[in-house]
């Protein structure tokens, strides 16, 4: 299973599902839902959180956050 | 007729409620929370329609507090802020996520109308918008293309919105999850399913309506490299200290002049009331305790309006998220997140506009901490206890090429800093949370702040604090003035008595000074001071600190000021050095050594480090939190721990 947290920067990739956890809700109104295209923009030094591109417009997450998102390539 | 004004943060909704209603808006906020609620007015053909700014929200389903007022708004018919009609802005640069609320907020069958803004960036992506289009598929809504940082389009949204009835969608965009105000799915995985759904739907839909220009050198690519500029690991930090070093410099320069110019206004006035007025009880609490209760609330607006002009700045331009994205991994361990850096550093100037800075923190338990911690910060209000203390008690000597005077200021400063830091970790512990902490946040686009917005938000800012939290400065100062200058019967009038009466004209000035300290002395506060010498020995303290410690909990810098007056000298600017005389001079009754010791001082110093010596963040910590449980908890805490520690302090060093 590979998890948006794991990905290299610029990997173009798609939302396969997400974790069940009271977390993921926020994650889909932000437009994190199977089906979505997505990468990782740039990250944050030291383990810190991750900034991801969904159509042009950057939200960032922290890692445990986008661990819980599946995507496939 | 109620117009609820609704959309995603970023989404420039601030700049469409300002400019449609100017002015003429109000702060206030919803009923048990704090969040601001703005409402305004708008005119049309004498009749007069109100415009509520409902907080920034992604989704109708509530997972923040600005998410859970509106949801608790919109699901209620009866709630008195329930809209006949409902204003949604939309960015046409994300139309995506941003149709995500639109579509939720068109099925709760209220008339609603999108105002489509940013028209300009979606131009400089390429997106091609079929509006005419749009409307069709989302059931004949009205749509009005505007850009708000601009005024352009507002006239028409104004007239679409006022005046002709907007239409209501002719079907909901989806069934069966909203019926007139009704939110009919409770179950918290099947909303996720619906958003989820809906998602997919909007996506569908675009695809008939948003046609991709292909673009050179594209706008989101251009400010990729300045974020991968900002969130370098060294650059990055590097940035963030010099902005950091902009903004002390600015308010260390820019705030003293007018802070003095109002302590000089205000003294002024308390003289000339003094004079004009025929002398007695009535004039004396308006010269003593009025004017100055007055100053003690107007003191802090430079610091206050400075700090959020800068804040406004680093938030408008889109850096601020920038810069909780590099900090949140340091926060995390504490209990705070990236959010909290803002106000505790700012909290190094004032601790008030830092916690009034602390909402941009969703997440209420990170926000408590920030609120609860960062009086601990050393602010600028201590400086001149630590100035005069550090004078009088630590020796000029040097260490290497350091000051030892310099290290001691340094050394207070970083140890407010870790016993933040360490009261957040505590905390962290203490304070139970549902919410769990997320940080999930968009990195909008670079833009220039738009200063007519400025404008408006300082005006917010300094009218909440001179308004609500002012009441309460103002109440304990002339409490604090009625203490300190009545005693029980007539006991001062007893003790002044036994004062030599002047014999030359010479002597008066004199005269006066000791009047004045034997007076205060022999006050409620005086006696207080003395009944709490038992308590505060241990310290190294006597009772005329005690008297001290007791007056400046108005504000820490009051402390000067009483230990002048107690020691009967003149509160001039040239006479620091004589009270630093007489204070070295002074000695314990009992055993006659010097009260002013390393020792003593330094427990002096740690006692003003750590304690809750202000009311004015007490108050502002009330209006944030709105319960008195905090502020008494802070206060209780923090001398707590000031006791303690220089409890130790003291006991160590002598």
């Amino acid at each position: 299973m590979i998890t948006l947290d794991s990905l290299e920067i610029n990997q173009k990739v798609k939302v396969k599902s997400l974790v069940q956890n009271g977390l993921t809700s926020k994650l889909v109104d932000m437009g994190i839902y199977p089906g979505k295209d997505i990468h990782v923009a740039f990250r944050a030094p030291f383990g810190g959180p991750i900034a991801v591109d969904l159509d042009g417009y950057t939200l960032s997450l922290r890692r445990e956050e986008a661990s819980l998102v599946e995507v496939e390539l | 007729m109620k117009i609820a004004l609704v959309g995603n943060p970023n989404s420039g909704k601030t700049s469409v409620f300002n400019q449609l209603t100017g002015l003429n808006q109000k702060v206030g906020n919803f009923p048990g929370v704090t969040v601001d609620k703005k409402v305004g007015y708008l005119k049309h053909e004498n009749v007069s329609h109100e415009l509520i700014d409902l907080p920034g929200i992604y989704s109708l389903y509530p997972k923040t507090q600005d998410e859970e007022v509106v949801y608790d708004i919109l699901r209620n018919p009866d709630h008195a802020d329930y809209p006949d009609r409902i204003l949604v802005v939309v960015d046409a640069s994300n139309l995506e996520r941003n149709l995500l609320l639109f579509t939720q907020v068109m099925d709760l069958g209220v008339p609603v109308t999108m105002a489509l803004n940013m028209t300009d960036v979606a131009d400089r992506k390429g997106l091609v918008i079929d509006t005419q289009k749009l409307s069709e598929v989302l059931g004949g809504i009205k749509i009005v293309p505007i850009i708000a940082r601009t005024g352009e389009g507002m006239e028409v949204l104004m007239e679409e919105v006022i005046h002709d009835a907007p239409p209501v969608a002719s079907e909901p965009f989806l069934g069966g999850e909203f019926d007139k105000g009704q939110f009919l799915i409770d179950n918290v995985d099947e909303r996720k399913a619906r958003v989820e759904n809906r998602y997919k739907k909007i996506r569908q839909l675009l695809t008939f309506v948003l046609k991709q220009k292909p673009v050179s050198g594209s706008i989101v690519e251009r400010h990729r490299k300045v974020d991968k500029f900002l969130t370098h690991p060294v650059f990055g930090y590097l940035v963030f200290l010099g902005v950091l070093l902009v903004i002390f410099q600015a308010i260390f320069a820019w705030a003293e002049w007018p802070m003095d110019l109002i302590d000089t206004l205000f003294l002024s006035a308390s003289a000339w009331v003094q004079d004009a007025l025929p002398p007695g009880v009535f004039t004396d609490l308006l010269a003593e305790g009025i004017i100055p209760g007055l100053g003690g609330v107007v003191i802090f607006i430079p610091q206050i309006t400075l700090l959020f002009a800068f804040i406004f700045i680093l938030e408008e331009t889109g850096y601020m998220s920038r810069v909780v994205f590099i900090l949140d991994r340091f926060m995390r361990p504490f209990g705070l997140n990236g959010r909290s850096v803002v106000p505790l550093i700012s909290g190094v100037a004032c601790a008030i506009p830092a916690i009034m800075a602390t909402r941009t923190i969703d997440n209420w338990k990170e926000r408590l901490i920030t609120i609860m911690v960062t009086p601990l910060m050393s602010c600028s209000a201590r400086l001149p206890v630590y100035t005069l203390l550090i004078a009088l008690v630590v020796p000029d000597q040097y260490i290497g090429p350091f000051n030892l005077k310099g290290l001691v200021l340094l050394g207070l400063y970083l140890i407010g800093l870790v016993a933040a830091l360490l009261a957040a970790l505590v905390s962290k512990w203490i304070v139970k949370s549902q919410q769990k902490s997320f940080l999930v946040m968009e990195l909008p686009l670079y833009k220039m702040p738009r200063w007519n917005n400025l404008v408006i938000t300082l005006w917010e800012k300094v009218r909440l604090f001179v308004f609500d939290a002012g009441k309460v400065i103002f109440s304990i100062s002339i409490i604090l003035w009625v203490l300190a200058s009545y005693g029980p019967g007539d006991r001062i009038e007893e003790a002044v008595s036994q004062i030599p009466k002047p014999t030359t004209e010479a002597e008066v000035p004199d005269y006066e000074k000791e009047v004045s300290s034997v007076a205060l002395a022999n006050s409620y506060i005086g006696i207080v001071g003395h009944a709490i010498e038992p308590a505060i020995r241990p310290l190294g303290y006597n009772w005329q600190i005690g008297i001290a410690l007791i007056t400046s909990f108005a504000a820490r810098e009051v402390f000067v000021g009483s230990m002048a007056t107690i020691y009967s000298i003149g509160e001039d600017f040239d006479s620091e050095e004589t009270l630093i005389q007489r204070m070295r001079n002074e000695t314990n009754r009992l055993t006659g050594e010097p009260v002013y010791t390393l020792a003593s001082g330094l427990s002096l110093m740690i006692f003003y480090a750590f304690a809750m010596q202000c009311m004015s963040t007490l108050a502002i910590v009330l209006r944030e939190t709105k319960n008195w449980k905090y502020p008494f908890i802070q206060l209780v805490y923090m001398t707590g721990l000031a006791y303690v520690a220089a409890l130790i302090t003291y006991q160590l060093l002598s």
